[in-house]
């Protein structure tokens, strides 16, 4: 059975490489449409056929190059969309595309540049970039400007991009930043789990209700910054009420853990579903900080928004982990989640402990999910995407400890990101999930986790 | 509002085809979860496996429809090696993250643009249905009362319930035999069936495997039927749908899951088209709701009904509640 785990492994490794072999092009410019220059050998090529479609497959529209080589499509507003060029269009000069199809992340107010690489389907660093606002990389091997993955962090201003190191440099920060966003969301599941047993498919949709109530808030008229800041209290008290009125009555029942598991996924199922009965099926924005200028430091652009976010999630993390080594209540959470019987043994009031965990786990949820909310946008699904990344980053890092949640989401968040350098940005999520399951084959409680919880 | 109509429509959906697809999707679950109690929250993964089997090797390829076939169950078969190996021997909630997270996935692989060449992006694969269809025996219409089912769908009705009737007939005959009490053991103590001198895993294994199996069954007969393979059928909420169907039929029974799928699509059916009509005369408020909002309504009310059925009753209409694997750790 050893040799068997050792060949499904070797065959997930291949799998992975596979995945990380296929490189992406795309570069970006500044607006709310699609746009590009498509030459060959410095020649514009005219009469090709390029087409826009919708994440969901619908096609929003259709363009032909023009004698100057220049096409544009419109697209409805921010969101991903795949490009794709018919290269039976291209003209008999031409010997092919290095990739047809490109999916691309358009931010608000963005004119997005997508170039594709006239020339042999190998593409490598023959053919010029032509448009004057598209990285120049010599060296390199497939154009991959700051786009993709990281486009949310640079979203708009035009980028004069920068080749090799500088750009994983830059794309790391993004990891980081992702990594801690992450951290702030998972630190609830983790203590969630840690103190009741329980895992909780209803993580995402707590995200999703901070991101839900600032929306809502803000399109009432508040600021956002007010509407975040009371959106984490009202996710704080949602937490509170979802403890005492919900899971407590359900754990004093009692109701076995897989039960539980089962019962998370129905409240997931109704609450992510309310969303959507609420807020529609589309992607919504808040009216501030969805789009700034980055600012240059040192050899990194970043925006004001996500230093600040960075930095609120570094003292919110450090003060949760100060308060679990050095405050009385934090130190019984600590004692629950070690031997809940033991604790209430010596005089731990358990149900108190895990109403706090609970309250401030979904703070911090919903605070996370208004910091990806001003980072992607709002939808009813995103629940369902970060709550496997979630689970992705607390289970590599030990499921049930705190510090495991932190590190797990720092290494999950700074590989999505990464990852983008050559995985196509469709499938950097894909990639997490890989090797999660690697991890698991070789170290199974995670990189903190402690032997003897697991099974 | 018509309210024969929408009962004659509802009717129908008692043996359509996501009657059949879900409750081959529920059977395999049940053996998983209901008699072994593992926790496979990635069905949709095999069922995707299934679907993709026989697009991929007709239509990429063009291979035979049959050879397709094979594919499609040998793919299901080494996905949940591939799931098992990892996680049987941890504990319950490490196969659940491991296989929720192995159906995003498939998903998300098969409607990628870098693999369109061979799974068609998100579009998925169309056109591996005809072979299928040139089997079909039923040359004209058959009417029943008020019912009319056309040949097309006559034929996958047919195939489908032939499916789910072996299906639970092999349930029925493998959870009486000696075999089948080994899993109900693992089920109620693993530790117990283990100093026994039982291999666990190994039985653990097989478990998954005839479950993932006939997940791929749930995933072809629906290919097949819509003439396309689409990833985003198979996206998380395909598997839990699965489970709220085992749950309200029954988990651990035989023919809980049959009922449990029956039911679930009368009344989504029912309640989508009684909201539609309602909506359409009036009676609720455009404010309230559109009838784009129905679709949110029926996940809406599976999330609650899984969540009371678990609260108030565990063991479903048919189950007993002395035999699910619910308070297992």
């Amino acid at each position: 059975m050893q040799k068997l785990a050792r060949c499904l492994g070797a065959l997930l490794a291949v799998l992975a490489a596979v995945l990380l072999a296929a490189p992406t092009a795309a570069a970006q410019g500044s607006g709310e449409t699609i746009h590009g220059t498509l030459t060959y050998q410095d020649a514009p090529v005219a009469g090709v056929t390029i087409t826009v479609s919708s994440a969901d497959g619908d096609e929003i529209g259709t363009a032909q190059t023009a004698a100057d080589g220049t096409w544009e499509v419109p697209v409805p507003g921010p969101g991903d969309y795949t490009v794709v060029l018919d290269a039976a269009t291209l003209p008999s000069t031409a010997p092919g595309v290095a990739r047809d199809t490109i999916e691309t992340t358009v931010n608000p107010q963005q004119r997005k540049v997508v170039l594709f690489r006239v020339g042999a389907p190998e593409g490598g660093g023959d053919q010029p970039s032509p448009s004057a606002t598209s990285p120049s990389e010599g060296g390199e091997e497939e154009g991959q400007a700051p786009g993709e993955g990281s486009a949310e962090a640079e979203a708009g201003e035009d980028i004069t991009a920068t080749a090799g190191n500088n750009q994983l440099l830059q794309l790391f920060v993004s990891g980081i930043r992702f990594g801690l966003i992450l951290g702030l969301a998972g630190l609830g599941l983790s203590l969630v789990f840690g103190t009741t047993g329980l895992t909780n498919f209803a993580h995402g949709e707590l995200i999703v209700f901070g991101a839900v109530a600032a929306l809502l808030m803000n399109q009432a008229g508040v600021p956002i910054l007010l509407a975040a800041l009371l959106a984490t209290l009202l996710s704080a008290v949602f937490g509170w009420g979802q403890d005492r009125g919900f899971w407590r009555p359900l754990r004093k029942k009692p109701t076995g853990l897989i039960a539980l598991m089962i019962i998370s996924i129905g409240v997931s199922l109704f609450l992510r579903y309310l969303t959507q009965f609420i807020i529609g099926g589309g992607r919504e924005t808040y009216d501030q900080y969805t789009y700034q200028s980055p600012v240059s430091i040192g050899p990194l652009s970043i925006t004001p928004r996500d230093l600040i976010i960075m930095g609120i999630c570094v003292v919110l993390l450090a003060a949760v982990a100060l308060a679990l080594t050095r405050t009385r209540i934090g130190k019984a959470t600590r004692a629950v989640a070690d031997n809940p019987a033991l604790a209430a043994a010596s005089g731990i009031n358990v149900d108190r402990v895990i109403t706090v965990v609970w309250t401030v786990g979904t703070a911090l949820a919903g605070l996370s999910g208004i910091f990806f909310g001003m980072i992607q946008g709002v939808d009813y699904l995103m629940g369902m995407r970060i709550l496997l990344l979630v689970f992705a980053a607390t289970v590599l890092g030990g499921l049930g400890t705190a510090w495991g949640a932190m590190v797990g989401a720092l290494v999950v968040g700074v590989f999505i990101e990464v990852s983008a350098y050559v995985v196509p940005s469709e499938l950097k999520t894909a990639g997490v999930l890989v090797v999660l399951i690697l991890i698991l084959l070789v170290r199974p409680q995670g990189i903190l986790g402690r032997r003897e919880r697991v099974g | 509002m018509d309210w024969g109509n929408i009962l004659e429509l509802s009717l129908r959906e008692l043996v359509g085809v996501q009657a059949i697809v879900f409750a081959l999707a529920a059977i395999g679950i049940n053996v998983q979860f209901g008699y072994t109690g593992l926790l496979n929250f990635g069905q949709a993964a095999f069922a995707a496996v299934g679907g993709y089997g026989v697009a991929v090797i007709v239509t990429t390829y063009g291979w035979s429809f049959w050879l397709g076939l094979v594919v499609a169950v040998a793919a299901a078969v080494v996905l949940a090696l591939l799931l098992g190996v990892p996680t049987l021997r941890l504990r319950a909630d490490y196969l659940a993250i491991v296989t929720i997270a192995a159906s995003e996935i498939v998903r998300l692989v098969g409607r990628s643009a870098w693999g369109r060449d061979v799974f068609g992006g998100s579009d998925g694969i169309t056109g591996f249905s005809s072979a299928f269809y040139d089997l079909n025996p039923f040359t004209e219409p058959l009417e029943l009362g008020p019912f009319e089912f056309r040949e097309r769908v006559l034929w996958v009705l047919a195939v489908g319930w032939a499916l789910v009737a072996i299906c639970t007939l092999v349930v029925w005959l493998l959870m009486r035999s000696p075999w089948g009490r080994v899993l109900k053991a693992i089920r109620e103590d693993e530790d117990a069936v283990r100093s026994l001198g039982k291999n666990v895993y190994a039985y653990k294994m097989q478990s998954l495997v005839i479950g993932g199996v006939m997940g791929a069954f749930a995933g072809i007969v629906y290919s097949l039927f819509q003439g396309a393979m689409q990833p985003d059928v198979y996206a998380t909420n395909f598997t839990f749908f699965a489970y709220a169907i085992l749950i309200l039929g029954g988990a651990a029974t035989v023919f809980g899951p049959v009922l449990g799928a029956a039911i679930i699509w009368f009344s989504f059916q029912f309640i989508d088209l009684a909201l539609r009509g309602a909506i359409g005369e009036g009676y609720i408020p455009d404010w309230l709701m559109d009838s784009n909002d129905t679709g949110a309504v029926r996940f809406m009310l599976t999330g609650v009904v899984l969540v009371l059925l678990l609260v108030f009753r565990p063991q479903g209409i048919l189950g007993d509640r002395r035999e699910i694997a619910l308070d297992a750790r």
